[in-house]
């Protein structure tokens, strides 16, 4: 708690605030914060209430990769990179939508840690589709209506994209898997460059669970295969979160509100297959079945 | 003026006049994108970079001005001396970060070589997208010559990072017409400088050692305090402009005046304009008072903060003041105008404000001279001059 906590102002059961905790601990606190506009800003970063005991920066919702750029080029001009590592952690919005400075972090490999901490829509402003909102949920911008169930379209494989750019480390992790988050976090570090972490978050208001449900929600998003926990290295698949017997995808959708609809409307059979088929095609990629004798 | 200052004058274009100075600045990140008509400031920098004359420096090639400025942000934030120079399409891809560095309190040094803004495209010069950015929190100097701009370097950097300022400061020069010129320019000497300009050592900066956040939210109950803190430190800015640039006058031998220049204080008449051009009016308005006409001339140096005291002074006893604008704020009149009127407010003198060189549209010395004259004449009102007959086509 000595590095993220005093007062900040998450929701209890807050997946970002487990997350942060756990990447701040990993790196014991020696490491410069850049932030985007959002809910972990919000929570934390009030005038008079900071939450933070690292350095700590928020300039914009769509310049944080480069503003970390700009740190981490700074220590090295003035010799001062011994002091700490230099970590992104942002949402999904600022990440897949307009944070479009994180392809320059990428292209040039500065050496940041980069987090999208990824509660899957713009939660802080009340539940906005984001680029890494899933295909079916119904947010505030892609609500469920007779033309249409929620969002049309799949979430962004930002895992791809920083995987196409080269990056040396990318990886997925989740807010229930903290010493999953501690391990990855710690190899990064350990690795010169831009290195790409995507923790999932659950949203106790935006997905319309409850606090005691946080954990076994995340881990249903890791069973079903919806959420693969990957981690690759200079490009190649090193490490993938088996799955004894995987879960039918409706075990996660029906625990949450924002996919309620599908439940609902006879249409929902068809997307939820759809969603089914992301699943499988998640375990066939990264190989996340346990195979059995 | 000290008579041991030895001028050693190169001819050289503007570009290299700012990317030497820069240089001698010893800035620690330099992040920039290319655009013209700023890109050879950025290829002369990363030339002496790619020869390894920068000490303890990073140069940084960003994807956008938008990046540019964001990755000096960060480097700024960490303690770093930060430099970067744009334009135009660049400036106002900028501004988003450039209002976030003024509120977070960054001496950010920048060039802003002025050029037209789109649509239609123009790559040409004029004031307007300086302009955009008068609500920034930014210090706006203007300067005459490529000299001016050599020296304006050093003196931004002392001025933008004095504990009672701690704004972004941006030097403008004219695209093009300063910037591409080929000028006999005083290079200065790198001693010069390290005795005017000491290393930026900021009392906050992001560092494990001493833990701060930096960019925190306000609610309504502490905003407006940090907004008030702002217009201090511009308003601080003023004597602390006047302080390094008497100090410059006297380490460099050239003395760049204050605020404001004025030639001819006793004058009547005033024309009243910045940047490039007023090196065109010095000559116009002696003409015109070998006419027997009693002009003088006020060159506008600082627009930001805005020395309304010393306009107010300058300009007490003037009959007529003709402003000539090379940007307008669409909807009212010429930028430099709004603020002079606002500026004399009370005053009984008659101001013309006329509009001129928009998007390039050239400046001949005839033109100039008769445009004042007939100005003085009563013969010549407020308006766009030098607009060629055009039929409007409504789409």
């Amino acid at each position: 708690m000595r590095y993220f906590g005093r007062g900040h102002g998450a929701c209890p059961g807050c997946g970002l605030a487990i997350a942060v905790r756990n990447v701040l601990n990993a790196l014991e606190g020696k490491c410069f914060v850049a932030n985007s506009t959002g809910c972990l800003e919000i929570i934390s970063s009030q005038y008079g209430k900071n939450a933070w005991g690292v350095p700590y920066i928020h300039s914009l919702f769509d310049n944080t990769a480069a503003v970390a750029s700009g740190i981490s080029e700074a220590l090295k001009a003035l010799r001062r990179e011994d002091e700490g590592k230099v970590v992104v952690l942002a949402g999904d919005g600022a990440t897949a939508d307009i944070g479009l400075t994180l392809h320059g972090m990428f292209d040039r490999n500065h050496d940041v840690i980069y987090i999208c901490l990824d509660n899957e829509a713009y939660q802080n402003t009340g539940h906005q589709q984001s680029g890494l909102t899933p295909l079916g949920e119904a947010t505030t911008t892609t609500p469920a209506g007779k033309l249409q169930l929620g969002k049309m379209g799949r979430k962004k494989d930002m895992v791809a994209i920083a995987l196409a750019h080269g990056s040396p480390y990318v990886a997925t992790s989740s807010a229930v898997l903290p010493a999953d988050i501690r391990r990855k976090v710690k190899k990064a570090a350990s690795i010169e460059g831009a290195k790409y972490i995507q923790i999932h978050c659950p949203c106790v208001t935006g997905w319309g669970i409850e606090g005691k449900d946080v954990v076994k929600v995340g881990n249903l998003a890791i069973e079903t295969a919806l959420y693969p926990i990957v981690e690759f290295e200079n490009g190649k698949l090193i490490t993938a979160r088996k799955i004894r017997d995987r879960k039918p995808v409706e075990e996660y959708l029906k625990l949450q509100r924002r996919f309620r609809h599908l439940f609902v409307d006879p249409r929902g059979r068809e997307i939820i297959a759809e969603i089914q088929k992301i699943a499988d095609h998640n375990a066939e990629k990264y190989g996340l079945d346990l195979k059995k004798d | 003026m000290p008579t041991e200052v030895v001028w050693m004058m190169k001819v050289v274009r503007g570009f290299y006049s700012v990317a030497h100075a820069v240089k001698l600045c010893r800035p620690n990140v330099i992040c920039a994108y290319p655009i013209t008509p700023q890109t050879e400031i950025v290829e002369n920098i990363a030339e002496m970079y790619a020869n390894g004359e920068f000490e303890n420096c990073r140069y940084i090639t960003a994807e956008s001005e938008f990046a540019a400025a964001s990755i000096l942000v960060g480097a700024s934030a960490a303690g770093a001396r930060t430099f970067t120079a744009t334009c135009s399409q660049g400036l106002i891809l900028m501004s988003e970060v450039l209002f976030n560095a003024a509120g977070m309190r960054l001496p950010i040094v920048l060039v802003n070589t002025n050029r037209a803004l789109s649509a239609p495209l123009s790559i040409w010069n004029d004031l307007q997208d300086s302009m955009a950015l008068r609500d920034a929190g930014i210090i706006q100097l203007y300067v005459e010559n490529n000299q001016e701009a050599h020296d304006a370097i050093p003196q931004a950097y002392k001025i933008a990072e004095n504990r009672k300022v701690l704004l972004p400061f941006m030097v403008c020069m004219d695209g093009f017409k300063l910037t591409h010129a080929y000028e006999p320019v005083d290079l200065l000497d790198q001693s010069l400088v390290d005795n005017f300009l000491p290393p930026y050592k900021p009392e906050a900066y992001l560092t494990t050692k001493k833990p701060l956040a930096f960019g925190c939210y306000a609610p309504p109950h502490v905003y407006m305090e940090f907004r008030v803190a702002m217009q201090n430190a511009m308003e601080r800015a003023k004597s602390v402009m006047r302080d390094v640039f008497r100090e410059w006058a006297e380490v460099s031998g050239r003395n760049w005046g204050g605020h404001l220049e004025v030639v001819h204080p006793d004058a009547k008449f005033f024309v009243v304009s910045m940047g490039s051009i007023v090196g065109l009016l010095r000559k116009v308005v002696e003409e015109l008072r070998k006419e027997g006409i009693d002009v003088g001339l006020i060159k506008l140096r600082t627009f930001r903060p805005f020395p309304a005291e010393d306009l107010r002074k300058e300009l007490s006893s003037a009959e007529k003041i003709i402003v000539l604008d090379r940007s307008i704020s669409l909807g009212y009149e010429g930028n430099l105008s709004i603020e002079l009127k606002s500026a004399l407010y009370g005053f009984s003198a008659e101001i013309i404000s006329m509009v001129i060189g928009l998007g390039g549209r050239d400046i001949p010395k005839e033109f100039l001279k008769d445009l004042i004259k007939n100005a003085i004449l009563g013969k010549e009102g407020s308006g766009f001059k030098g607009v060629k007959e055009f039929e409007e086509v409504i789409p």
